[in-house]
């Protein structure tokens, strides 16, 4: 029964295999592959979170290779195991990967001709190592899956434009940096402890009293540092833009929604479940100074997303908004605003989802996101339209989008921690959202250039052929999957409550402080 | 006071979903059909009224009736409840909905508008979004509706498509939704977060005046973050999104600036103040007057405005700006009979105003003005559109046997209840304001001959145009003579 969490990761690595030794026959079954391999995997991970719910500890343990956790240290070796954080997780990132899969059709034969075989072994090998680093339950097993993870993730860049490659070099450098911080940082651990798994690390701290060691303590700060380049959390986010920008439209539909989110999950684990709540939050400096980087990073990268003109890049330093509100929402400390955080992950990788897929559908489309190549744009794909600005109010925060709850939360926490500077850049951030959205809602429905210059005969008229402006959706093997992850967004709002229930189950276990007494 | 009987019925959220089955009609009638699709706009806005209007008896009974959608958060539900105020507020808009839906026929075929199945569309989502309004039992559930109603106004405003709808769009949006997301909801995160352990519904009749237990300064800051939060009720400083919005289509300012968005604004303030802070605690908090300064300041200083204006829309567009003063400060007084006049208001100057909107439309259809100074002689030439905007003006300035007259009369006596004589006397200065600059408009029509056109012939707007405000004109009267029934629906004794 409890095998399930293994085929998670093994469906899609199978694929992977499937895909690159078969591909070389055959480029035609690549596609149906991976969709096969991701529609089990993704029913694994329901499975697997369906027993976590039911399980009367809330998590799923497997042992791969049936080593002893008898042990105190506890030895080495892998562990998988899923709590109903990490069961949320793969299943959000099981599920962007089937989207993605189903929607990679058209794009992936149009930008990468003749290497099928190569891009979906990667892209598959991509989601094997995402749904495996919010399954592990080992520190050291995890830097695999992230280098797994990174190294797939700079070939799926590398095959987009010209100007990819310069990118990609740029991410392998910062990217590498970031991992090995991390690895060395499990090092440390490791010296003072005497094991890689993360349960056998917070019980030997906790045992051996090791919060005051200098060892720990730069553990501490190396894996946090690590992790926070690996999420692009400004101003360590400098490979970001460029590498979502240039990518093949599949892979930034692939890598947007789930990298930078997936490693917040990792801050979360890390903080929670290694280091432990006392040993983050109260005995260092950082609670003080993070929520003011946070406040520089998201009032930064708001600001420079307001420069962009072209969506992708404009979507790409929104990612580097966003990852400031999860980091903040951890480091406000408390329940509100961890719940806050978690969800947010959640409804990010959804909204985020959709607005790439929206681009790309544009990209296929118009051969341009660049805002003066998208009037008339509501007229011939009102559907696309609908989708794209579906996961644009998620972003915003409008209810009943799940946008507007995983910002509810946050603001919450800011408020029941008293951090109203937090409060106050959120309400920024919203603003330049705003800005940002309606802004491009202009420039296609109206027929006004830039500058404020009238176009068109007046009452309607755009200024474009008729050609231009006849009705002429996409392929529907990309329309269906954005119009599935809009009415993700909308019923993950609605039905926010059964997500924060399953959260809030976890977060129960942590002694989180909530502010407020309930009666 | 004793409990009104609660009954669970779905109506209120068929009223709710009518005009989305509507716009599902009349996307796929499109521009093609119009025949049909207009077909389709009257359909769900008759069926509309109806099933709000049936729902009348059973409020006159004393019952309230309530159904709860889903459950927002695991304490929050998303319930709707309709009782007297929210109603009437209901009744209102739902059947001027029909007026102006025949209205518009004629004003956007009369003028060959483009894109009017897009303007038919999200005309009937914003008439969703306010019965949502009138019927949220919460504040939370307000909220959603009220920023459904921002968005889907939003290519209502901007129909023109050109640089002016851009202007216009901008500042509508960016008040709305500034105020919005920065002031309202942090208002209402708070109020979650630290009432009652953070287990607070909001609830409209259950948590009345729980914002009591705040400390003094602390509820001055919520009221300050809720009166302005809602900017859709166009208090002074946060007005200036309402004459920018003018550059829509007539029949949108006509219901959306004159009933329903500014309306909805009026309704949430009347809300907050009324079943939020409550009578008791709003009267008792100390520090609240600055509420009603605001209001009456808004009502002089919107009145002055108005009558420097020449183009007509936007004189009216500040007409409305003073007239919602009055629910505010209504609201604001604090007694049963300001807080009622406040509801009656919301009624009595919707059907005074959208008679002087269409006016201004029809006037528009028909000559293509748009100025004051251009009227004269158009009472001889248009006797029916200039004859109802007499009577919608008297109605607004506040004279028997008009509407208008039975709200400021309990506005006037709510006051005396609290004693607060300059408000009364804020009225009366207002009331004369109205007449300067409301009066001058048909005076000009019917008693200064033209330059130009020494004979006018008869020369109305098309039938469509002329029928709905002659509707809304009497209405105005039926509103006076009925207004004992409105009473009892908001719980007055006549």
């Amino acid at each position: 029964m409890s095998d399930h969490i293994v085929w998670i990761v093994l469906f899609p690595l199978l694929g992977s295999v499937v895909c690159a030794l078969s591909g070389a026959i055959s480029k035609k079954i690549c596609y149906p592959t991976s969709i096969l391999s991701m529609v089990l995997s993704v029913w694994a991970s329901v499975q697997t979170l369906l027993q976590a719910i039911e399980s009367p500890v809330h998590e799923i343990s497997y042992i791969l290779g049936g080593w002893s956790l008898d042990l105190f240290p506890r030895g080495v070796g892998i562990e998988f195991r899923a709590d109903l954080l990490g069961a949320l997780i793969t299943l959000v990132v099981t599920g962007v990967g089937l989207i993605v899969a189903l929607y990679s059709k058209v794009p992936v034969q149009r930008e990468t001709p003749g290497k099928e075989p190569m891009y979906y072994a990667l892209f598959l090998l991509q989601i094997a190592g995402l749904a495996g680093i919010a399954l592990t339950g080992d520190a050291f097993n995890l830097y695999v899956l992230i280098e797994v993870a990174a190294l797939t993730g700079y070939g799926l860049i590398a095959l987009g434009t010209n100007r990819a490659a310069a990118a990609t070099f740029n991410y392998i450098i910062l990217g590498t940096i970031g991992a090995s911080l991390y690895l060395l940082g499990v090092g440390y651990l490791y010296l003072k402890t005497g094991t890689l798994n993360m349960v056998g690390i917070q019980e030997a701290i906790e045992a051996q009293a090791l919060h005051n060691s200098p060892a720990v303590q730069v553990a501490f700060v190396l894996v946090l540092i690590g992790i926070l380049i690996k999420m692009a959390f400004f101003p360590l986010h400098a490979w970001l833009p460029n590498a979502y920008c240039h990518a093949p439209t599949t892979t930034s539909c692939l890598l947007a929604p789930l990298v930078t989110k997936v490693m917040i999950y990792v801050l979360i684990r890390m903080v929670l479940s290694v280091f432990g709540v006392e040993f983050s939050f109260e005995s260092n400096l950082w609670t003080e100074i993070m929520p003011w980087l946070v406040v520089v990073a998201i009032v930064c990268a708001a600001v420079m997303a307001l420069a962009q003109r072209e969506i992708k890049k404009m979507l790409a330093y929104l990612i580097v908004a966003e990852v400031g509100y999860m980091v903040g929402g951890v480091w406000i400390y408390n329940y509100y605003g961890l719940i806050g955080s978690i969800f947010h992950i959640i409804s990010d990788a959804c909204m985020t989802l959709c607005l790439f897929l929206g681009a790309g559908i544009i990209l296929e489309k118009c051969r341009t996101t660049h805002f003066d190549g998208l009037r008339g744009l509501f007229a011939k794909m009102p559907l696309t339209m609908i989708g794209f600005f579906v996961g644009g109010f998620s972003i915003i925060g409008l209810p009943p989008t799940c946008g507007f709850f995983s910002k509810w939360y946050l603001i919450t926490g800011g408020m029941v921690s008293e951090r109203w500077e937090y409060m106050v850049t959120l309400m920024f951030s919203t603003m330049v959202m705003v800005v940002l959205f309606f802004r491009l809602i202009e420039r296609i429905h109206l027929a006004v250039d830039e500058s404020g210059k009238n176009l068109g005969k007046g009452h309607g008229d755009l200024g474009l052929s008729s050609e231009q402006t006849r009705f002429d959706e996409a392929p529907l093997s990309m329309l269906i999957p954005l119009l599935i992850a809009a009415s993700i967004v909308l019923i993950v709002g609605v039905y926010n409550q059964e997500v924060v229930d399953q959260i809030e189950v976890f977060l129960r276990a942590y002694d989180l402080p909530t502010g407020v007494t309930y009666k | 006071m004793n409990t009104p009987v609660i009954v669970d019925d779905i109506r209120p959220l068929i009223a709710l979903l009518v005009p989305w089955v509507g716009m599902v009609g009349i996307i796929w009638a499109g521009e093609k059909r119009p025949n049909l699709r207009e077909l389709f706009t009257f359909i769900a806005a008759s069926v509309q009224a109806a099933v709000v209007l049936s729902l009348v008896p059973v409020i006159l009974g004393g019952a309230i009736i309530e159904f709860h959608i889903w459950q927002i958060f695991s304490y929050v539900p998303m319930l709707l409840r309709v009782d007297g105020p929210g109603l009437l507020f209901a009744c209102v808009a739902s059947v001027l909905w029909i007026a102006t839906t025949l209205y518009s026929v004629g004003y956007m075929r009369g003028l060959h508008e483009h894109a009017q199945t897009r303007f038919y569309s999200f005309f009937a989502l914003s008439l969703s979004a306010t019965m949502g309004v009138a019927f949220s039992a919460n504040l939370l559930t307000i909220y959603f509706f009220y920023e459904m109603l921002s968005v889907s106004t939003f290519p209502l405003v901007t129909h023109m498509q050109d640089k002016e709808a851009r202007t216009g769009g901008r500042t509508y949006l960016g008040y709305l939704l500034f105020t919005s997301l920065c002031l309202l909801l942090p208002a209402l995160s708070w109020c979650y977060v630290w009432l009652d352990g953070g287990h607070l519904t909001m609830d409209f009749i259950e948590d009345v005046g729980k914002v009591g237990h705040f400390g003094e300064t602390t509820q001055i800051v919520l009221l300050f973050l809720f009166t302005f939060g809602f900017a859709k009720a166009g208090l002074m400083p946060a007005h200036s999104w309402l004459p920018g919005a003018m550059v829509a289509p007539t029949p949108v300012s006509a219901l959306l600036h004159a009933v329903a968005v500014v309306k909805v604004g009026v309704f949430c303030v009347y809300r907050v103040y009324a079943d939020v802070f409550g009578a008791d605690v709003l009267a008792n908090m100390g520090g609240e007057e600055w509420t009603m300064v605001v209001a009456s300041a808004t009502i002089l200083i919107s009145s002055l405005i108005a009558l420097s204006q020449d183009n007509l829309k936007r004189r009216l567009a500040f007409s409305t700006i003073g007239q919602l003063g009055y629910v505010v400060l209504g609201a604001a007084i604090a007694t049963d009979r300001g807080q009622g006049g406040a509801v009656l208001h919301i009624a009595m100057h919707a059907c005074g105003k959208i008679t002087l909107f269409f006016c201004a439309g029809a006037i528009f259809v028909a000559t293509g003005k748009k100025y004051v100074s251009e009227l004269r002689g158009l009472g001889r030439k248009m006797p029916l559109t200039m004859g109802a905007f007499m009577i919608g003006s008297l109605s607004v300035i506040g004279l028997p046997p008009l509407g208008g007259f039975v709200s400021k009369w309990y506005l006037a006596l709510g006051a005396l209840d609290r004693d607060a004589m300059w408000v009364v006397v804020v009225l009366l200065i207002s009331s004369l304001l109205n007449v300067f600059y409301l009066l001058p408009v048909a005076v000009t029509a019917f008693f200064r001959s033209s330059e130009t056109e020494k004979d006018p012939s008869f020369n109305e707007a098309p039938w469509p145009c002329v029928v709905p405000l002659l509707l809304t004109a009497i209405g105005c009267f039926f509103l006076f003579f009925w207004s004992d029934v409105l009473l009892q629906m908001i719980g007055l004794q006549p």
